[in-house]
Protein backbone atom coordinates (compact mmCIF):
# COMPACT_ATOMS: atom_id res chain seq x y z
CA UNK A 1 0.00 0.00 0.00
CA UNK A 2 1.44 3.74 -0.75
CA UNK A 3 0.21 6.51 0.97
CA UNK A 4 -0.92 8.96 -1.31
CA UNK A 5 -0.94 13.19 -0.04
CA UNK A 6 -3.57 14.94 -1.91
CA UNK A 7 -3.12 18.62 -2.88
CA UNK A 8 -5.93 20.72 -1.99
CA UNK A 9 -7.47 21.08 -5.75
CA UNK A 10 -7.61 17.50 -5.71
CA UNK A 11 -9.47 16.91 -2.55
CA UNK A 12 -12.92 16.97 -3.78
CA UNK A 13 -12.15 13.83 -5.84
CA UNK A 14 -11.16 12.27 -2.68
CA UNK A 15 -14.15 13.99 -0.47
CA UNK A 16 -11.86 15.83 1.14
CA UNK A 17 -9.17 13.13 2.14
CA UNK A 18 -6.37 14.42 2.62
CA UNK A 19 -4.19 11.06 2.11
CA UNK A 20 -5.34 8.14 0.78
CA UNK A 21 -4.36 4.40 0.23
CA UNK A 22 -3.57 3.10 -2.71
CA UNK A 23 -1.76 -0.70 -3.86
CA UNK A 24 0.20 -0.58 -6.78
CA UNK A 25 3.85 -1.18 -7.28
CA UNK A 26 4.37 1.80 -9.81
CA UNK A 27 3.36 5.50 -9.95
CA UNK A 28 1.55 4.43 -12.88
CA UNK A 29 -0.49 1.46 -11.45
CA UNK A 30 -1.04 4.58 -9.19
CA UNK A 31 -2.91 6.76 -10.82
CA UNK A 32 -4.89 4.16 -12.61
CA UNK A 33 -5.89 3.08 -8.99
CA UNK A 34 -6.82 6.70 -8.40
CA UNK A 35 -8.69 6.95 -11.36
CA UNK A 36 -10.84 3.59 -10.47
CA UNK A 37 -11.26 4.77 -6.88
CA UNK A 38 -11.95 8.57 -7.02
CA UNK A 39 -12.37 8.70 -11.12
CA UNK A 40 -11.18 12.64 -12.50
CA UNK A 41 -7.44 11.77 -11.34
CA UNK A 42 -6.44 10.76 -14.49
CA UNK A 43 -7.38 13.56 -16.92
CA UNK A 44 -5.95 15.93 -14.00
CA UNK A 45 -2.48 14.37 -13.75
CA UNK A 46 -2.14 12.73 -16.86
CA UNK A 47 -1.96 14.69 -20.61
CA UNK A 48 -3.16 13.25 -24.06
CA UNK A 49 -0.33 11.47 -24.50
CA UNK A 50 -0.24 9.25 -21.29
CA UNK A 51 2.59 11.19 -19.79
CA UNK A 52 2.80 13.40 -16.55
CA UNK A 53 1.44 16.92 -17.48
CA UNK A 54 4.25 19.06 -17.65
CA UNK A 55 2.83 21.34 -14.50
CA UNK A 56 2.05 18.60 -12.30
CA UNK A 57 5.30 17.29 -9.80
CA UNK A 58 5.12 13.64 -8.53
CA UNK A 59 7.37 12.92 -5.79
CA UNK A 60 8.15 9.43 -4.41
CA UNK A 61 9.49 10.20 -1.13
CA UNK A 62 11.74 13.64 -1.56
CA UNK A 63 11.96 12.73 -5.16
CA UNK A 64 10.80 14.34 -8.22
CA UNK A 65 9.98 11.44 -10.30
CA UNK A 66 11.21 13.28 -13.34
CA UNK A 67 14.48 12.37 -12.16
CA UNK A 68 13.56 8.57 -11.43
CA UNK A 69 12.20 5.90 -13.88
CA UNK A 70 9.18 8.94 -14.67
CA UNK A 71 5.77 6.73 -14.49
CA UNK A 72 7.64 3.23 -14.05
CA UNK A 73 9.07 4.40 -10.75
CA UNK A 74 8.96 1.50 -8.27
CA UNK A 75 6.64 1.60 -4.93
CA UNK A 76 7.50 -0.26 -1.63
CA UNK A 77 5.25 -0.96 0.40
CA UNK A 78 4.44 1.99 2.55
CA UNK A 79 6.09 4.87 0.18
CA UNK A 80 5.05 8.22 0.27
CA UNK A 81 3.43 10.16 -2.75
CA UNK A 82 2.82 13.53 -2.98
CA UNK A 83 1.01 15.51 -6.08
CA UNK A 84 2.50 18.93 -6.04
CA UNK A 85 0.88 21.70 -8.26
CA UNK A 86 2.05 25.06 -9.42
CA UNK A 87 1.42 28.05 -6.39
CA UNK A 88 -1.19 30.01 -7.04
CA UNK A 89 -1.61 33.82 -5.94
CA UNK A 90 0.59 36.48 -4.64
CA UNK B 1 8.34 41.62 -39.23
CA UNK B 2 11.55 42.22 -37.16
CA UNK B 3 12.49 45.47 -36.83
CA UNK B 4 15.94 47.08 -38.62
CA UNK B 5 17.46 50.27 -37.73
CA UNK B 6 19.33 52.32 -40.33
CA UNK B 7 22.82 54.26 -39.27
CA UNK B 8 20.54 57.47 -38.32
CA UNK B 9 17.40 56.02 -36.08
CA UNK B 10 20.78 54.05 -34.19
CA UNK B 11 22.51 57.06 -33.79
CA UNK B 12 19.12 58.87 -32.24
CA UNK B 13 18.46 55.35 -29.91
CA UNK B 14 22.44 55.96 -28.55
CA UNK B 15 21.07 59.99 -27.96
CA UNK B 16 17.71 58.84 -26.25
CA UNK B 17 20.10 56.55 -23.74
CA UNK B 18 22.20 58.89 -22.68
CA UNK B 19 18.97 61.36 -22.29
CA UNK B 20 17.42 58.24 -20.10
CA UNK B 21 20.61 57.78 -18.11
CA UNK B 22 20.67 61.32 -17.16
CA UNK B 23 17.07 61.48 -15.84
CA UNK B 24 17.40 57.92 -14.03
CA UNK B 25 19.72 59.22 -11.06
CA UNK B 26 18.07 58.83 -8.02
CA UNK B 27 18.43 58.72 -3.90
CA UNK B 28 16.74 55.16 -3.03
CA UNK B 29 16.51 51.97 -4.96
CA UNK B 30 12.65 52.39 -4.06
CA UNK B 31 12.83 55.33 -6.25
CA UNK B 32 13.62 52.65 -8.80
CA UNK B 33 9.80 51.66 -8.44
CA UNK B 34 7.18 52.26 -10.83
CA UNK B 35 7.52 53.55 -14.46
CA UNK B 36 8.82 50.65 -15.98
CA UNK B 37 8.71 50.86 -19.98
CA UNK B 38 5.72 49.72 -22.42
CA UNK B 39 7.34 46.95 -25.32
CA UNK B 40 5.24 46.45 -28.33
CA UNK B 41 5.15 42.90 -29.38
CA UNK B 42 5.09 43.53 -32.91
CA UNK B 43 6.10 39.72 -33.97
CA UNK B 44 2.91 38.44 -31.89
CA UNK B 45 0.40 41.00 -33.55
CA UNK B 46 -2.61 40.74 -36.06
CA UNK B 47 -3.03 43.23 -38.72
CA UNK B 48 -4.93 46.06 -36.99
CA UNK B 49 -4.12 45.44 -33.51
CA UNK B 50 -1.11 46.91 -31.54
CA UNK B 51 0.12 44.93 -28.27
CA UNK B 52 1.74 46.37 -25.73
CA UNK B 53 3.42 44.97 -22.50
CA UNK B 54 4.21 47.05 -19.35
CA UNK B 55 7.81 45.59 -18.72
CA UNK B 56 7.35 44.94 -14.43
CA UNK B 57 10.51 42.56 -14.56
CA UNK B 58 12.73 45.97 -14.60
CA UNK B 59 11.51 46.77 -11.31
CA UNK B 60 14.43 46.32 -8.69
CA UNK B 61 13.12 43.61 -6.87
CA UNK B 62 12.09 42.14 -10.37
CA UNK B 63 8.41 41.56 -10.57
CA UNK B 64 5.28 43.80 -10.43
CA UNK B 65 5.15 43.10 -7.04
CA UNK B 66 7.75 45.95 -5.94
CA UNK B 67 4.92 47.94 -6.37
CA UNK B 68 2.03 47.00 -4.22
CA UNK B 69 4.75 46.41 -1.43
CA UNK B 70 6.23 49.70 -1.39
CA UNK B 71 2.49 51.02 -1.06
CA UNK B 72 1.34 48.87 1.63
CA UNK B 73 4.30 49.74 4.00
CA UNK B 74 4.22 53.80 2.83
CA UNK B 75 0.78 53.82 3.55
CA UNK B 76 1.04 51.85 6.87
CA UNK B 77 3.79 54.09 8.07
CA UNK B 78 1.71 57.36 7.22
CA UNK B 79 -1.57 56.05 9.34
CA UNK B 80 0.58 54.77 11.75
CA UNK B 81 -0.19 51.13 11.59
CA UNK B 82 3.33 50.22 10.96
CA UNK B 83 6.18 51.79 13.74
CA UNK B 84 9.59 50.44 13.64
CA UNK B 85 9.12 47.92 16.31
CA UNK B 86 6.91 46.07 14.51
CA UNK B 87 8.25 43.08 12.20
CA UNK B 88 6.48 43.17 8.62
CA UNK B 89 4.59 39.66 7.98
CA UNK B 90 2.89 38.26 5.23
CA UNK B 91 2.15 34.93 3.38
CA UNK B 92 3.44 35.08 -0.22
CA UNK B 93 3.48 32.68 -3.41
CA UNK B 94 7.30 34.61 -3.62
CA UNK B 95 7.27 37.85 -5.46
CA UNK B 96 5.33 39.65 -2.85
CA UNK B 97 8.13 38.44 -0.68
CA UNK B 98 11.23 39.20 -2.45
CA UNK B 99 9.36 42.76 -2.66
CA UNK B 100 8.90 43.09 0.60
CA UNK B 101 12.38 42.14 1.77
CA UNK B 102 13.77 45.03 -0.42
CA UNK B 103 11.59 47.60 0.95
CA UNK B 104 11.97 46.40 4.17
CA UNK B 105 15.81 46.35 4.13
CA UNK B 106 15.81 49.60 1.84
CA UNK B 107 13.83 51.36 5.15
CA UNK B 108 15.00 49.60 8.19
CA UNK B 109 12.66 47.36 8.71
CA UNK B 110 12.52 43.47 9.91
CA UNK B 111 10.55 41.09 7.63
CA UNK B 112 9.18 37.86 8.34
CA UNK B 113 7.44 35.80 5.32
CA UNK B 114 5.32 32.59 5.35
CA UNK B 115 5.46 30.75 1.71
CA UNK B 116 4.74 27.43 0.71
CA UNK B 117 7.65 25.11 1.17
CA UNK B 118 7.30 24.32 -2.73
CA UNK B 119 8.05 28.19 -3.74
CA UNK B 120 11.02 28.07 -6.49
CA UNK B 121 14.64 27.47 -5.07
CA UNK B 122 15.27 31.16 -6.23
CA UNK B 123 12.63 33.41 -4.45
CA UNK B 124 13.87 31.53 -0.94
CA UNK B 125 17.26 32.40 -1.69
CA UNK B 126 17.06 35.94 -2.54
CA UNK B 127 14.31 36.77 0.42
CA UNK B 128 16.84 35.00 2.51
CA UNK B 129 20.01 36.97 1.65
CA UNK B 130 18.09 40.33 2.36
CA UNK B 131 18.05 38.80 6.01
CA UNK B 132 14.06 38.20 5.45
CA UNK B 133 12.72 35.53 8.11
CA UNK B 134 11.13 32.61 6.00
CA UNK B 135 8.50 30.31 7.39
CA UNK B 136 6.73 27.18 5.48
CA UNK B 137 3.58 26.37 5.28
CA UNK B 138 2.53 22.52 3.16
CA UNK B 139 3.25 22.41 -0.24
CA UNK B 140 0.15 20.65 -0.86
CA UNK B 141 -2.20 23.65 0.56
CA UNK B 142 -0.72 26.71 -1.74
CA UNK B 143 -1.19 30.00 -1.24
CA UNK B 144 -4.21 29.33 0.72
CA UNK B 145 -2.11 27.21 3.56
CA UNK B 146 0.38 29.69 3.44
CA UNK B 147 -2.47 32.63 4.23
CA UNK B 148 -3.85 30.18 6.95
CA UNK B 149 -0.52 29.78 8.50
CA UNK B 150 0.59 34.13 8.69
CA UNK B 151 -3.40 34.29 9.88
CA UNK B 152 -2.30 32.48 12.93
CA UNK B 153 1.16 33.23 13.56
CA UNK B 154 -0.16 36.96 13.88
CA UNK B 155 -3.44 36.16 15.99
CA UNK B 156 -0.73 34.68 18.53
CA UNK B 157 1.35 37.86 18.54
CA UNK B 158 -0.60 40.42 17.28
CA UNK B 159 0.98 43.19 18.57
CA UNK B 160 4.22 42.35 17.18
CA UNK B 161 3.50 42.32 13.48
CA UNK B 162 2.21 44.46 10.69
CA UNK B 163 0.45 41.93 8.28
CA UNK B 164 -0.18 43.83 5.39
CA UNK B 165 -2.64 41.57 4.12
CA UNK B 166 -2.27 41.97 0.47
CA UNK B 167 -4.94 40.20 -0.60
CA UNK B 168 -7.03 42.33 1.57
CA UNK B 169 -5.16 45.77 1.44
CA UNK B 170 -6.77 48.46 -0.52
CA UNK B 171 -3.35 49.95 -0.96
CA UNK B 172 -2.25 47.08 -3.08
CA UNK B 173 -4.71 48.07 -5.99
CA UNK B 174 -4.22 51.40 -5.34
CA UNK B 175 -0.58 50.75 -6.47
CA UNK B 176 -1.54 50.31 -10.07
CA UNK B 177 -4.46 52.57 -9.70
CA UNK B 178 -1.39 55.28 -8.95
CA UNK B 179 1.24 53.90 -10.59
CA UNK B 180 1.02 50.98 -13.56
CA UNK B 181 -2.37 52.14 -14.77
CA UNK B 182 -1.87 55.94 -15.09
CA UNK B 183 1.41 54.98 -16.41
CA UNK B 184 -0.64 53.19 -19.20
CA UNK B 185 -2.92 56.01 -20.07
CA UNK B 186 0.09 58.83 -20.25
CA UNK B 187 1.81 56.61 -22.90
CA UNK B 188 -1.15 54.87 -25.11
CA UNK B 189 -3.40 57.38 -24.22
CA UNK B 190 -6.88 57.70 -26.35
CA UNK B 191 -5.29 54.43 -28.82
CA UNK B 192 -6.20 52.18 -25.98
CA UNK B 193 -8.82 49.83 -26.41
CA UNK B 194 -8.16 46.58 -24.20
CA UNK B 195 -6.57 46.06 -20.62
CA UNK B 196 -5.78 41.72 -19.90
CA UNK B 197 -3.83 40.96 -17.03
CA UNK B 198 -4.22 37.78 -14.57
CA UNK B 199 -5.42 37.70 -11.13
CA UNK B 200 -3.06 36.60 -8.24
CA UNK B 201 -4.04 38.84 -5.27
CA UNK B 202 -5.82 41.18 -8.33
CA UNK B 203 -4.42 44.14 -7.25
CA UNK B 204 -2.98 44.46 -10.47
CA UNK B 205 -6.50 44.01 -12.74
CA UNK B 206 -8.87 45.89 -10.01
CA UNK B 207 -6.29 48.88 -9.91
CA UNK B 208 -5.26 49.36 -13.62
CA UNK B 209 -8.85 48.57 -14.38
CA UNK B 210 -10.08 51.51 -11.94
CA UNK B 211 -7.84 54.00 -13.55
CA UNK B 212 -8.80 53.04 -17.01
CA UNK B 213 -12.18 53.10 -16.59
CA UNK B 214 -12.06 56.76 -15.97
CA UNK B 215 -10.86 57.46 -18.99
CA UNK B 216 -12.80 58.46 -21.68
CA UNK B 217 -11.65 58.25 -25.74
CA UNK B 218 -12.84 61.07 -27.66
CA UNK B 219 -15.03 58.65 -29.67
CA UNK B 220 -16.37 57.81 -26.38
CA UNK B 221 -15.38 54.92 -25.53
CA UNK B 222 -14.15 53.36 -22.44
CA UNK B 223 -11.58 50.78 -22.34
CA UNK B 224 -12.50 46.97 -22.03
CA UNK B 225 -10.59 44.93 -18.95
CA UNK B 226 -10.15 41.66 -19.15
CA UNK B 227 -9.04 39.62 -16.00
CA UNK B 228 -7.35 35.82 -16.42
CA UNK B 229 -7.84 32.96 -14.41
CA UNK B 230 -6.38 29.55 -14.65
CA UNK B 231 -9.35 27.55 -16.10
CA UNK B 232 -9.15 24.60 -13.38
CA UNK B 233 -7.81 24.27 -9.91
CA UNK B 234 -5.04 22.15 -10.15
CA UNK B 235 -2.75 24.37 -12.97
CA UNK B 236 0.28 25.67 -13.35
CA UNK B 237 0.32 28.86 -13.33
CA UNK B 238 2.41 30.14 -10.12
CA UNK B 239 1.27 33.39 -9.26
CA UNK B 240 -2.14 33.60 -10.59
CA UNK B 241 -5.50 32.25 -8.43
CA UNK B 242 -8.35 29.98 -9.97
CA UNK B 243 -10.97 32.04 -7.73
CA UNK B 244 -13.48 29.60 -7.62
CA UNK B 245 -11.54 27.18 -5.61
CA UNK B 246 -9.51 29.89 -3.36
CA UNK B 247 -9.73 32.01 -0.61
CA UNK B 248 -11.09 34.95 -2.52
CA UNK B 249 -9.10 37.78 -1.96
CA UNK B 250 -11.15 41.00 -0.11
CA UNK B 251 -9.77 42.83 -2.92
CA UNK B 252 -11.21 41.25 -5.57
CA UNK B 253 -14.51 42.87 -6.92
CA UNK B 254 -14.42 42.42 -10.44
CA UNK B 255 -18.24 44.07 -10.98
CA UNK B 256 -16.40 47.15 -10.56
CA UNK B 257 -14.26 47.08 -13.17
CA UNK B 258 -13.65 43.87 -14.81
CA UNK B 259 -15.54 43.32 -17.90
CA UNK B 260 -14.89 39.81 -18.77
CA UNK B 261 -12.72 37.00 -17.21
CA UNK B 262 -10.86 34.26 -19.26
CA UNK B 263 -9.76 30.66 -18.19
CA UNK B 264 -6.52 30.17 -19.06
CA UNK B 265 -5.19 26.73 -19.65
CA UNK B 266 -1.82 26.18 -18.05
CA UNK B 267 -0.74 24.55 -21.65
CA UNK B 268 -1.98 27.34 -23.83
CA UNK B 269 0.22 29.81 -21.05
CA UNK B 270 3.36 27.83 -21.16
CA UNK B 271 3.41 27.70 -25.23
CA UNK B 272 3.10 31.48 -25.10
CA UNK B 273 6.02 31.50 -22.56
CA UNK B 274 8.21 29.69 -25.14
CA UNK B 275 7.34 31.42 -28.14
CA UNK B 276 7.63 34.86 -26.23
CA UNK B 277 11.64 33.97 -26.40
CA UNK B 278 11.77 33.23 -29.76
CA UNK B 279 9.47 35.79 -31.29
CA UNK B 280 10.46 38.65 -29.43
CA UNK B 281 13.64 37.89 -27.09
CA UNK B 282 11.75 38.14 -23.76
CA UNK B 283 12.17 35.08 -21.52
CA UNK B 284 9.36 35.89 -18.92
CA UNK B 285 7.19 33.95 -16.00
CA UNK B 286 4.59 31.64 -16.94
CA UNK B 287 2.33 34.23 -15.42
CA UNK B 288 3.72 36.54 -17.76
CA UNK B 289 3.11 33.95 -20.40
CA UNK B 290 -1.12 33.21 -19.68
CA UNK B 291 -1.25 37.53 -19.88
CA UNK B 292 0.32 37.74 -23.15
CA UNK B 293 -1.69 34.54 -24.46
CA UNK B 294 -4.68 35.89 -23.65
CA UNK B 295 -4.15 39.14 -25.13
CA UNK B 296 -2.89 37.39 -28.09
CA UNK B 297 -6.64 35.77 -27.69
CA UNK B 298 -8.33 39.28 -27.42
CA UNK B 299 -6.14 40.61 -30.69
CA UNK B 300 -7.31 37.45 -32.78
CA UNK B 301 -10.84 38.19 -32.09
CA UNK B 302 -10.58 41.89 -33.16
CA UNK B 303 -8.82 40.87 -36.15
CA UNK B 304 -11.31 38.63 -37.03
CA UNK B 305 -14.28 40.83 -36.80
CA UNK B 306 -12.15 43.65 -38.79
CA UNK B 307 -11.60 45.97 -35.60
CA UNK B 308 -8.93 47.61 -34.87
CA UNK B 309 -7.60 47.83 -31.66
CA UNK B 310 -4.66 48.58 -29.02
CA UNK B 311 -4.03 45.94 -25.90
CA UNK B 312 -1.87 46.57 -22.79
CA UNK B 313 -0.71 43.88 -20.62
CA UNK B 314 1.59 43.13 -17.96
CA UNK B 315 5.06 41.08 -18.37
CA UNK B 316 5.20 40.12 -14.29
CA UNK B 317 8.76 38.73 -13.93
CA UNK B 318 11.22 37.05 -15.41
CA UNK B 319 11.91 33.53 -16.03
CA UNK B 320 15.19 33.06 -14.33
CA UNK B 321 13.37 33.82 -11.07
CA UNK B 322 11.73 29.53 -11.70
CA UNK B 323 15.75 28.49 -11.93
CA UNK B 324 16.55 25.98 -9.38
CA UNK B 325 20.28 27.08 -8.19
CA UNK B 326 23.30 25.59 -9.17
CA UNK B 327 25.31 23.08 -6.85
CA UNK B 328 28.20 25.68 -6.53
CA UNK B 329 26.34 28.74 -6.61
CA UNK B 330 26.04 30.82 -2.95
CA UNK B 331 23.07 29.74 -0.68
CA UNK B 332 21.56 31.49 2.20
CA UNK B 333 19.22 31.18 4.82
Amino acid sequence: MAQVRIPTPLRRLTHGQEVVQADASTVGELIAVLEQNYPGFKDRLLDEKGQVRRFINIFVGEEDIRYLQALDTPLQQGTEVSIVPAIAGG
Amino acid sequence: MRASYPPAALQLREEMAVRRARLLTCDSVLDLIGGTPLIRLRNLEPPGVELWAKCEFANPGGSVKDRPALQMIRDAEADGRLTRDRIIIDSTSGNTGVAYSLVGAALGYRVKLVMPANVSAARKQITAAYGTELVFSSELEGSDGAIRLVQKIVAADPDRYFYPDQYSNESNPRAHYLGTGAEIVAALGDRLTHFVAGVGTSGTVMGVGRRLKEHRRPDGGRVTVVAVEPDDALHGLEGLKHMASSIVPRIWRPAECVDQILPMPTEEAWEMTERLKEAEGLFVGHSAGANVAASVRVAQDLARRGERGCIATVLCDRGDRYFVPLRWETCYG
